[in-house]
Parts: C-alpha cells; sequence; structure tokens
C-alpha cells in the first residue's frame, strides 16, 4: 500500500514531535535550580547524618528547610523524569517495550515526587512544637 | 608520508573515520559516559531520599532503623557513590551548560573542563565525607 503514495505522502508525518524545545529548556532549567538545592541538600545531609530523630524533626520544622525539601524533590523528580526518558528513547526501541518503560518512569517520578513531599509535609506540619 | 605528499594524491589521502570506529579511550568519551551512568545513579539516590521521608514519617523507630541501615559499611558505600554522582554530575552539568551557551567547545577546553569535573567529583565527595571527621562533631 505504501508503494502506491508519493514521496511527499510518505515523509508527511515524519517529523519532529514539536515538543523538543520544551524538553530542552525544562532540563536547562531544573539543572540550574538544581545547582544551589544539591549544595543545600548535601549540607543537610551532613546536618542530619550526625543527628538523631529528633534533630530530624526539629530541622524539618522550620519553613525554609520543609519548603527547600520540597523544591529539590520536585526539580531532582522533574530533572530525572526527563534524563531517564532520553536514556529509554536512546537505547529502548522495541515500541511496547519503550512505552512501558517511559510510563514507569513517569510513575515512579511523580510517585517518588509526591511520597516525599507528603512526608515531609505530614513531619512538618505536625505537632508545631519546637 | 608528509601532508603535502597525502594530498597529492587523492586515493593515499586517510579518510575521516565514523565516530563508532574511534576507539581510543579519551577523557571527553568517558566524562560523557560518566554523566549518563551518574544520573542512573542519582536516580537511585533520589529513592534513597524518599526512603528516608517515609522512614521519618513512620516514626522514631523505623527512622532510626533507616538511618542505621544508611549507616551499615554498605549502606556508606551507596551513599560515598551517589556524593561522588552529585558532585561530578553537577560539575559535569554546569560544563554542559557553557556548551549550551556555545562556550568551552575547543579540544583543549574540552579536555580540561572534563578532567576537572572528574577531580572536582571525586574531591568533593571526598571533602563532604571527611568533614565530619574535621570538625569532630558526629
Amino acid at each position: 500500500m505504501a508503494g502506491y503514495r508519493t514521496p511527499l505522502g510518505r515523509a508527511r508525518g515524519l517529523g519532529s514531535a514539536k515538543h523538543g524545545v520544551g524538553h530542552f529548556i525544562g532540563q536547562r532549567v531544573s539543572a540550574v535550580a538544581l545547582i544551589f538545592l544539591m549544595l543545600w541538600a548535601v549540607w543537610s545531609a551532613l546536618v542530619l547524618a550526625g543527628g538523631s530523630y529528633a534533630t530530624a524533626l526539629l530541622w524539618l520544622h522550620y519553613p525554609v528547610n520543609a519548603a527547600l525539601l520540597a523544591l529539590t524533590a520536585v526539580a531532582a523528580f522533574y530533572h530525572m523524569q526527563l534524563g531517564m526518558r532520553v536514556i529509554v528513547e536512546d537505547y529502548i526501541h522495541r515500541p511496547a517495550t519503550k512505552a512501558v518503560l517511559l510510563i514507569v518512569n513517569l510513575f515512579v517520578c511523580y510517585g517518588g515526587a509526591a511520597l516525599t513531599i507528603v512526608c515531609l509535609l505530614k513531619v512538618a506540619l505536625s505537632g508545631g512544637a519546637s | 608520508m608528509t601532508r603535502s605528499m597525502a594530498e597529492a594524491s587523492p586515493s593515499a589521502r586517510t579518510r575521516p573515520l565514523s565516530p563508532f570506529l574511534i576507539w581510543r579511550w579519551h577523557v571527553t568519551m568517558a566524562a560523557s559516559i560518566l554523566h549518563r551512568a551518574t544520573g542512573v545513579a542519582l536516580y537511585g539516590g533520589a529513592l534513597i531520599l524518599v526512603g528516608w521521608a517515609l522512614a521519618l514519617a513512620s516514626g522514631p523507630g523505623g527512622y532510626v532503623g533507616y538511618m542505621s541501615l544508611l549507616a551499615s559499611i554498605p549502606g556508606r558505600i551507596v551513599l560515598f557513590g551517589v556524593t561522588v554522582s552529585v558532585f561530578f554530575h553537577m560539575a559535569n552539568g554546569i560544563r554542559h551548560l557553557f556548551w549550551d551557551a556555545g562556550k568551552g567547545f575547543t579540544l583543549r577546553t574540552a579536555d580540561r573542563t572534563a578532567w576537572i569535573a572528574l577531580t572536582l567529583g571525586l574531591v568533593a565527595a571526598i571533602a563532604v565525607w571527611a568533614m565530619p571527621l574535621m570538625f569532630g562533631g558526629y
């Protein structure tokens, strides 16, 4: 059937999906945000690594810490989702496998971000003592 | 074997090779591969963060259990790997941002910045892990 189509007809619809620029810009903007957020996160991890459960509760009761942790989770999972998507698209060529992996990637990233934020809000907003 | 001789006879001229046929290991290639590899490692690192948030929300018992798992020898090895990945991926990512701005493409600069990113990743991770030891607190 394809043999009856004109060269123009065959080429049509095989171009880009016109969504590439959004991916490119999103990847870079989240990268810039993560430079600052990850430096803060490494510093915070050092503080928390030496502390107890009480230290972690006190730490998360500071709104700045809770907000920065939420932002780190959003930026990191967004950046990760874009990066892993490119890896899957580069190496997996079977359409069904590719689609499944891309969906799993989305679920893991959205799920991870949601779990992290809900958990930290639960702790940050509970009690309010300290 | 001189250049002028090679140019004089087109048949003897060395043809450009496909990048897939260039087998020589090069620092820019290593940095590129490691950027992707550390990106995947950080995917795992982010899942460790999710575990930490879940443990914290579950209460003191779960939190102490999770933290002692991270503080075990295998836990420390994994976390050190994550730390190296954070700093290398960050340094090499900044290198990518300069490339996006059209800067740093000469061979000399690309080689040098690749080495800087690799060194920085390792040195910064070691510095972070040495910090509690230096200040004695933890």
